[in-house]
């Protein structure tokens, strides 16, 4: 059954667009990652237009998002406080980032810069997420004892002023490198097109050494106020925002949350981190392959935003 | 028209002072006789394409079964066209042409090859055949269509076939008696909104007989109307509605997925 979309004007099967919307959906409630990095590009295959893309997962996302917080928030496993102060330099960031985005495409390279931010930023995060991982459950396989966190061994960056204390993360660490790490998402995520929780949850687990549990869960309420405001940013600037494809993929992604959320609890922390590392070294890997090998065809036609 | 005017016209074509108006004036005099099966193709939920039917009557004072080319054209829009290089291992876009004004949907349906009813000159002043569609580019400070044998050029309309939406059909004209021609235009499901134009030329012996032209509008109705109207006459509020939607969505799985 096929189903026309109305602003990326263009028919597409119904059941196509649900079981991606539950794929990510899935996807995004166990990791708490916003899943742009792969509904995005899947779309694009599908044939909408990357702009109406972009606009129309955020949607999909703020949904997903909303409903994976309640669950975390009903556990009491989002720390508000870390998620505000992170929401504070995220801002800031996204800003920077959106004209940072303008000059690179008046250069004409934007394509390129946004291949090779993937490659390296996933390729280096999988890699490294996938070896810390490994390590972890190699230590359990052979019965030691996890490493116990040392109060005073944290390093430099968290010993430096403005100390906060965020209880629900059971942390006492200075504010700057929670800003930066903010700031970078918020940078990153505009530039990129994606949310930034697979970003943001490993930067909180390893640098902030928040509990992998609450680094999910104010990954999502990030992503949720990001992404919120995304869309009527999106509707109002590029009026890109297909409210049917939204639709669709809301109501396939909630229902797959739902699911993603709860296999994500009943699973060992360290065989999340693992899933998630061997994921996003997947993805910027297939976006290597693609600048590296040769494409079919060397030309290619895009619309003229400039001269509409 | 008045016999008064006629009479001046008549003059005015003897003393071949009007070379031009006389032209159009005798092909439409002629009078080719088109019709589409629909003028209209309407979009809605369950769209996924369409074919139109064009139907043609030839002049009398035309020989039977002559050459038909018919070139339909969506609204013009500005593309860029690509050309990818390898650096530094990865394939990127090293150059680029711009193509200011080319038809955002193009189908070119003939009884034949074009290239075997007239001339190259001829069928380039008459924008017949798929490669003799105008395509104006910008090279440099220039505008203008450049030879057909220009790469950027030739990948634009392969490109552009590959999409789904040029057409070139070199048999897709048939006549069903030997002054009545018809042809399907195809009208694919990512068909971009808009008028189109529909113009059929005809050919005897190498020459331009008559022609005609039609339009033809693809336009979303109902709920993909007012979903498209609102989304550009009321951002704001359309954004803001969605976004609740979005909340509401996800809210209300959150509810019914509730296990405690």
């Amino acid at each position: 059954m096929t189903i026309y979309l109305p602003i990326a004007e263009l028919p597409v099967n119904i059941f196509t667009l649900l079981a991606l919307g539950i794929a990510v959906g899935f996807i995004s409630g166990m990791f708490g990652v916003g899943g742009g990095f792969l509904m995005t590009p899947l779309l694009i295959f599908l044939g909408v237009a990357p702009a109406v893309a972009v606009a129309s997962v955020s949607t999909h996302m703020a949904a997903s998002s909303l409903s994976g917080t309640l669950n975390y928030l009903r556990r009491r496993l989002v720390d508000v406080q870390l998620g505000c102060v992170l929401l504070v330099g995220g801002l800031t960031g996204t800003l920077t980032g959106v004209i940072t985005f303008m000059l690179l495409r008046r250069f004409g390279q934007l394509d390129l810069f946004i291949a090779i931010s993937y490659i390296a930023l996933l390729g280096t995060i999988g890699t490294l997420m996938v070896i810390e991982s490994l390590r972890a459950l190699l230590r359990n396989w052979r019965g030691e004892p996890a490493r116990i966190r040392r109060p005073g061994a944290h390093p430099w960056f968290l010993r430096m002023p403005f100390k906060m204390r965020f209880r629900q993360s059971r942390i006492y660490v200075s504010i700057i490198p929670v800003l930066a790490i903010g700031f970078a998402i918020g940078f990153l995520g505009a530039l990129m097109g994606i949310g930034g929780g697979f970003l943001l949850v490993p930067a909180l687990i390893y640098l902030l050494r928040v509990p992998t549990l609450t680094s999910v869960a104010t990954s999502l309420m990030l992503t949720l106020v990001t992404m919120a405001a995304a869309i009527v940013m999106h509707a109002v600037l590029n009026q890109t925002v297909d409210a049917v494809l939204g639709l669709v993929l809301m109501v396939g992604g909630t229902i797959g949350a739902q699911f993603g959320a709860r296999a994500g609890q009943a699973m060992k922390a360290e065989n999340l981190r693992l899933l998630l590392g061997l994921l996003v070294l997947g993805v910027g890997l297939r976006v290597a392959i693609d600048q590296i090998r040769q494409p079919a065809d060397l030309y290619a036609v895009t619309l003229d935003e400039a001269n509409r | 028209m008045r016999p008064a005017h006629l009479i001046a016209l008549l003059g005015l074509l003897a003393l071949g002072l009007a070379p031009a108006a006389a032209q159009n004036e005798t092909a439409e005099r002629q009078g080719l006789v088109l019709s589409l099966s629909k003028a209209r193709v309407t979009i809605t939920s369950s769209f996924s394409g369409d074919s139109i039917v064009l139907f043609g009557v030839v002049p009398e004072d035309v020989v039977d079964a002559p050459d038909v080319v018919v070139s339909v054209r969506g609204p013009n829009q500005s593309f860029i066209t690509w050309k990818k290089e390898r650096r530094f291992g990865l394939w990127t876009n090293v150059e680029s042409r711009s193509f200011l004004a080319a038809p955002s949907y193009l189908a070119v349906l003939s009884n034949r090859p074009p290239a075997e009813m007239a001339d190259a000159e001829t069928l380039r002043q008459e924008q017949a055949g798929f490669t003799n569609n105008r395509l104006l580019q910008r090279v440099g400070t220039d505008y203008a269509d450049v030879v057909p044998g220009d790469p950027f050029r030739q990948a634009f309309l392969r490109v552009k076939q590959s999409q789904g939406l040029y057409f070139e059909r070199t048999d897709a004209v048939e006549f069903i008696a030997p002054h009545v021609f018809r042809t399907v235009i195809p009208i694919p499901g990512t068909a971009p909104i808009g008028v189109y134009e529909v113009q059929v030329k005809l050919f005897a012996k190498g020459e331009r007989v008559a022609s005609g032209r039609l339009a033809l509008e693809v336009a979303k109705i109902d709920f993909e109307q007012s979903v498209a109207t609102a989304a550009q006459d009321h951002a704001l509020l359309y954004g803001l509605a969605t976004m609740l939607g979005a909340l509401a969505v996800g809210f209300v799985a959150n509810v019914v997925f509730r296990r405690d």
